[in-house]
């Protein structure tokens, strides 16, 4: 019983391993071993960072296959975070544009230079902070989780997802709903930090770590 | 509905235990970092800072540990800063948990470290603490400057251009504090937190001055802050994080309660 944290090389992956061994007895390793990851009972793609950097290490590391085919093979479950959600996508505004593993249709957008919130204050990008989350359909990972509970997140960039059925959740920013939980199958993918966001979070990965799709 | 403003407390650590802040004459004790951090936690602070203070280079080791320990057991963002100086610094810090780090002196010695550290780390986790005074005459328009050494040193640095260069080197977020308001109790330089504010589009977190809850509101409702650090009133039990956070509430800001 292993849960991989699939580390590419982008980002810090520390805090979700400090989190995911917080709420549960299984082994939780941060590696990039084909073996181990193949082997893994449940994976988690986090991803940090600049998108292009990201689905570039992807490739370097010579990992985007193995995704790819543990993707399409729906064989065990997969918790993407923050960029981790928006590399499940066809491709993002990010850099230019950039493709992305194409596991769920749908773009990756910027929120947008010089915005205003109602009282005409200047909206910060990042979108860094608290929100809450509207649970768009029912989901074992929303277990004991309330509608509308405020996740910790940090994005300029979000997903847009093409097909209804596969948003979990959505978060209200500069005037727009970002797909902020989405997934298929045995994959479930977050843009918040679940790892970051106290005990709601928790519950978030402990529910994760006792999925059984 | 929305994002939430933030409140921060901030630890200052001296040797391993907090201590009231560096401006502060007398430095009082506060108690064990780990346990001061797992309180703010379960009163349901937005994030942590954690301002290495410590100025040997033996006492560095243990600080790296305590990090280790708070993220450990406490699951929000966690902020430390204090001798951040190379990207080894930073990858150390990540690695025994901090979600961000905050660059300071380095970063006026070295301006381009910031990019390198935005380049390998991600903005996301680089924080950059702008220290200014105000160096205007009461007659003159408002003008603030960067000083280094906990105030004592000038760079003739403007800080509002200051501000927009470590923006666009790559900094996340700016963590101002003022230097003429840190430790006096009388509240933020509101004019300084809404002209760095103005001028950046990522978040700013305003620093300096708190004595009161209603410092905390103005800090968000004049000053345009994005989310406000506090220490003393804190550490001492003149407010709890949940009383300030109802608080702010009334006051008609969102808060994540």
């Amino acid at each position: 019983m292993t849960i991989a944290v699939i580390d590419y090389g982008m980002g810090n992956l520390h805090s979700v391993a400090k989190a995911l061994e917080h709420v549960t007895h299984e082994h939780v390793v941060i590696t990039r071993d084909p073996r181990v990851i193949g082997g893994a009972t449940r994976l988690v793609l986090p991803g940090q960072g600049a998108i292009r950097d990201c689905m570039g290490e992807l490739e370097r590391t010579e990992l985007k296959g193995l995704v790819q085919e543990l993707l399409a093979a729906q064989a065990k479950p997969l918790l993407g975070i923050c960029v981790g959600q928006q590399m499940l996508m066809d491709a993002s505004e990010e850099n230019g544009g950039t493709t992305c593993l194409g596991f769920l249709p749908g773009k990756v957008r910027y929120f947008g230079q010089n915005l205003l919130d109602e009282n005409g204050e200047r909206l910060k990008v990042p979108h860094m902070g608290w929100n809450q989350v509207s649970q768009r359909q029912d989901h074992p990972v929303w277990e004991g989780i309330e509608d509308g509970t405020r996740f910790y997140f940090v994005h300029s960039y979000y997903v847009e997802a093409e097909r209804d059925g596969d948003v979990f959740g959505t978060t209200r920013y500069a005037g727009i709903d970002a797909h902020v939980a989405t997934g298929q199958d045995t994959v479930f993918a977050v843009q918040f930090h679940p790892e970051k966001s106290a005990g709601n979070g928790l519950r978030l990965l402990e529910n994760f770590v006792t999925w059984a799709p | 509905m929305g994002l939430a403003k933030r409140i921060i407390p901030c630890l200052d650590v001296d040797a391993g235990r907090v201590v009231k802040g560096v401006n502060f004459v007398g430095i009082r004790d506060a108690g064990d970092p780990v346990e001061v951090a797992k309180r703010y936690n379960q009163q349901g602070a937005d994030e942590i800072t954690f301002l290495d203070i410590t100025a040997s280079h033996e006492d560095r080791a243990t600080t790296v540990e305590m990090v280790s320990h708070i993220a450990g057991e406490v699951f929000i963002p966690l902020t430390v800063g204090g001798g951040i100086r190379t990207c080894d610094d930073i990858r150390t810090m990540l690695n025994a948990g901090a979600d961000k780090v905050s660059i300071n002196t380095a970063a006026v010695i070295n301006p381009s470290f910031v990019r390198e550290a935005a380049e390998r780390f991600g903005n996301q986790c680089i924080v950059v603490a702008i220290d200014a005074k105000r160096v205007s005459a009461d007659d003159e328009t408002l003008r603030w400057e960067i000083f280094t050494h906990g105030g004592r040193k000038p760079t003739g640095l403007d800080a509002v251009e200051w501000a927009r260069k470590m923006v666009d080197l790559g900094a996340g977020e700016l963590l101002l504090t003022s230097m003429d308001r840190d430790g006096t109790r009388v509240g933020f330089d509101l004019a300084l937190t809404r002209a760095i504010s103005d001028a950046v589009p990522v978040p700013v977190i305003a620093s300096g001055g708190v004595g009161n809850l209603d410092h905390l509101v103005e800090g968000i409702t004049k000053g345009g802050a994005d989310a406000v650090l506090a220490a003393s009133i804190f550490h001492f039990g003149e407010y709890s994080i949940p009383h300030a956070k109802r608080y702010l509430a009334e006051h008609g800001i969102e808060m994540r309660l």
